[in-house]
């Protein structure tokens, strides 16, 4: 085999975790390449190490023969490797143009950008991968998939020997993950060498040669995809077969409402939308990225303003214009972006948990240190947080353990209804259990749930019911009984995909 | 990412030992630094290790450290306070003003320019929190814009002019010198640091300031009102810019509408040699005390030493970025001990 990129025994640890151990593989000249594993199995640490923005602890990496350390982003680019990113790295203000060729401006004398060749040059690569656009619009005036397509363009606009690509299909509609898939075909024929990450198991099989399976930041197999199926990748990428993991309750049966939402209104361009939960119920969100789930659970919590609309609790309306309403009624908001919006990440763990009611660990307005350890001593040990002791940073913690740590600082609060938003992404598979189990104890007590999650087995194996978001509108809600994959991915899909 | 394995940090070092090697780190950093710096012109600068010569320093800080105190608290919030010099300037004034007025006696007279250099501090302090969060804008800019505007006010109040006559109980205030080694002013500006590190330590508020400096957006999504602590931090500013005023009066005994020019940049690096963070949510208000030692030490030890007073910037701009270089080295250390 003629092995463009081969990773010999590599390895990245962070203070406190593994993130990838002892990986050795071997990318083949024009092959499309899959990489595959769940959210913190190390996909995202290899290709930042591909990037140029880690540099390995061990192992070492060869391109094209030639040892391969690049020490900035810079330098992977100047190789031939060229990555893009699930975060979009775009510069907003300025034009398609001017960003497909940043990196080298065609120029005139004393250093005057050349508009005429910067613009033809920019449509050409355009072309390149179907993207019908004047290339001197701004870039913040494109949509997500738009801009996804100028990123490769981008990629490709220094002739790469190599293309990664970071979960592009993440936040695109099913024609526009069409076209994305023409366009790599289309490079494969040319001889670009392609590594694509993915977590969308039924996507890979249309684009993919092999397949590489990473698991805790561990080299699991690389197979020929021809002759696997979906089974055979979840089997590999989690160790054993999913039926068991989620621990469905059936003894417990929700009891009366204990939030309803009516016609609750974001913008004027967002339909009214309703929804209730139960006490002792896991109430599934289901949606694709940027379906409107996440802004419409902040929109309730009061995290963004809302137009209009009635909340609920325990039948009485209760007036919701920030979270502190929110919190104040009984509710409780776990986030998608645990780091940015969860988690006072430089603070310690017991500061962390008791963020939410500083009332109870203190006697008029002087904390009680010792109360407050006590109390945060006690919900560590309740959600097995694994952590050094109460006063570790949670930057160090590992990311099932951080969200334990959001987890316990609502349970420190004490709450009636938990909205979780993705709780289990970037939670290794331990810990997302625990998780789960805790969920189950939390119905047990007839606390209301409802849990959004992009990961639709997870939801089916969590749920009572299952509503589902299709461009800002509810579009089903599926009784337990009636769950089905393609069933709610139907109708996930069901307001993109009609004309 | 980082966030992969089952494996959670086992620690490098024991809880215990981690604790002292932190506090060592962190805390004993610049301390150590003031007594290097102490050390080195005690042993090369002529006249340096003299009492009268602490005494001065003693003297020469107070007012940057009271002024550094609120400031503290504001750095904390990640904010920065640009116009505590010029609030500074108009509290001298508006105190003087009241001060001289012959009507009362001079023990109301005191008092009463007192809570009147405070409320003036305040005042001004909500005014930069309210806008700055009230519109999103950036703190450097609202307080910028107060640096100017309290330079006028402060020109307006006193028609542009020193007033002085202050009252001689408290001129002789400002001289005393308690026990023979206590300077009064130096006592003030003590207290006031004394308070700051209660409040920051002990209180629920002063756990919401560091909070709301790491993650205003968590500390909002936790059921709180960031921006209730941002004005606070802008408050307490404020009231620090009003005593330090007093002080000022007690030292030099003539409210000036130009005092306190440039008091703003010293106040910032006495924290940010201190150790706090100019991103929020990490320092303390022990280490700012140090920083205007620091300051203060280097200042008088360079002139003992001969060295122009053309020099003397030099070096001490040359200090303040060393520190700040050295807290980025301190943040990595920190990490690898936890």
């Amino acid at each position: 085999m003629d092995a463009i990129l081969s990773l010999e025994g590599v390895g990245k640890i962070f203070p406190g975790a593994v993130a990838l151990s002892e990986v050795s593989l071997s990318i083949a000249r024009g092959e499309t390449h899959i990489i595959l594993g769940e959210n913190g199995a190390g996909k995202s640490t290899l290709i930042k190490l591909l990037a140029g923005i880690y540099q390995p602890d061990s192992g070492s990496i060869a391109f094209n023969g030639q040892p391969y350390r690049p020490k900035t982003p810079h330098d992977a680019q100047l190789s031939g490797i060229r990555i893009v990113h699930q975060e979009l790295n775009l510069l907003p203000y300025l034009s398609i143009a001017e960003n497909l060729m940043l990196e080298n401006l065609p120029r005139r004398a004393f250093g005057i950008v050349d508009g005429k060749a910067l613009n033809s040059r920019a449509v050409a690569l355009l072309n390149e991968v179907g993207l019908d656009i004047d290339p001197r619009t701004r870039v913040e005036a494109l949509g997500v998939a738009q801009m996804q397509l100028v990123e490769i363009a981008k990629a490709l606009s220094n002739d790469s020997k190599l293309l990664v690509l970071d979960e592009p299909t993440a936040t695109l509609t099913p024609p526009e993950i069409e076209r994305l898939f023409a366009i790599i075909k289309r490079l494969k024929a040319k001889g670009v060498t392609i590594i694509y990450i993915s977590h969308r198991l039924h996507e890979v099989f249309e684009i993919g040669d092999r397949v590489t399976v990473l698991r805790n930041g561990k080299l699991v197999a690389t197979r020929d995809l021809q002759g696997l199926t979906v089974p055979d990748l979840v089997r590999m990428m989690i160790g054993r077969d999913i039926a068991d993991e989620y621990g469905f309750d059936a003894s417990i049966v929700p009891g009366t409402v204990a939030l309803s939402v009516a016609n609750l209104k974001r913008s004027t361009e967002t339909p009214a939308i309703s929804f209730a939960v139960r006490h002792g119920e896991i109430l599934g969100v289901a949606g694709l990225v940027g379906s409107g789930r996440t802004e419409a659970m902040r929109a309730l919590f009061g995290a963004d303003p809302k137009l209009d609309g009635v909340v609920e609790i325990d039948g009485k309306p209760v007036a919701i214009a920030a979270p502190k309403d929110a919190v104040r009624h009984g509710l409780s908001l776990l986030t998608e972006d645990r780091k940015g919006q969860g988690l006072l990440l430089d603070m310690a763990v017991d500061k962390n948990i008791t963020i939410t009611d500083l009332g109870k660990v203190s006697r008029n307005g002087l904390l009680n240190r010792r109360a407050e350890a006590a109390a945060a001593n006690d919900l560590v040990g309740q959600l097995r947080v694994k952590a050094s002791s109460i006063e570790q940073a949670v930057r160090n913690l590992s990311g099932g353990n951080q969200q334990k740590v959001v987890l316990a600082k609502w349970l420190f609060r004490g709450t009636s209804t938990l909205i979780l938003d993705e709780p289990t992404r970037g939670v290794d598979i331990g810990a997302r259990r625990e998780i789960y189990q805790l969920l189950w104890m939390l119905a047990a007590a007839k606390k209301g749930i409802i849990m959004v999650s992009s990961d639709l087995p997870e939801l089916m194996g969590m749920c009572h019911r299952i509503i589902v978001f299709s461009k800002n509108k509810i579009v089903g809600d599926v009784p337990r009984a009636a769950f089905d994959q393609e069933h709610i991915l139907s109708l996930a899909y069901q307001e993109y995909v009609r004309p | 990412m980082s966030e992969t394995s089952q494996v959670t940090a086992s620690a490098p070092v024991s809880p215990g030992r981690a604790k002292f090697l932190r506090f060592l780190v962190r805390d004993a950093g610049v301390l150590l630094a003031l007594v290097l710096i102490t050390v080195f012109f005690s042993a090369t600068a002529p006249y340096f290790a003299t009492s009268g010569n602490a005494l001065k320093i003693f003297v020469q800080i107070a007012i940057n450290t009271v002024l550094a105190a609120g400031m503290t608290f504001v750095i904390l919030t990640g904010g920065i306070d640009l116009s505590v010099g010029s609030v500074l300037a108009l509290c001298t004034v508006v105190g003087a003003t009241v001060m001289i007025d012959e009507s009362l006696s001079p023990g109301v007279a005191i008092l009463l320019a007192l809570l009147a250099c405070m409320a003036t501090g305040a005042v001004c302090g909500f005014l930069n929190g309210w806008i700055s969060t009230r519109w999103k804008i950036p703190s450097f800019i609202v307080t910028l814009g107060m640096l100017n505007m309290a330079a006028g006010a402060a020109r307006v109040v006193s028609d542009n002019s020193t007033i002085t006559g202050l009252p001689q109980s408290f001129v002789d205030f400002g001289n005393l010198i308690i026990g023979g080694f206590l300077p009064s002013i130096f006592l003030i500006a003590v207290l006031v640091i004394a308070a700051g590190w209660f409040v920051l330590r002990f209180t629920v508020f002063g756990r919401m300031i560091f909070a709301v400096g790491t993650n205003d957006e968590a500390v909002r999504l936790s059921g709180h009102n960031p921006d209730f602590y941002k004005i606070a931090a802008f408050i307490i500013s404020g009231l620090t810019a009003g005593i330090a005023a007093m002080v000022y009066l007690l030292r030099l005994n003539i409210g000036s509408p130009i005092a306190g020019v440039g008091y703003e940049l010293n106040a910032i690096a006495a924290v940010i040699i201190g150790g706090t963070s100019l991103s929020g949510g990490k320092g303390s208000i022990i280490g700012t005390l140090v920083g205007a030692c620091i300051l203060q030490v280097l200042s008088t030890g360079l002139q003992l030493l001969g060295v122009g007073d053309n020099f003397k910037p030099i070096v001490i701009g040359l200090v303040i970025v060393l520190a700040v270089i050295l807290d980025a080295y301190r943040e990595k250390l920190l990490k690898v001990i936890r």
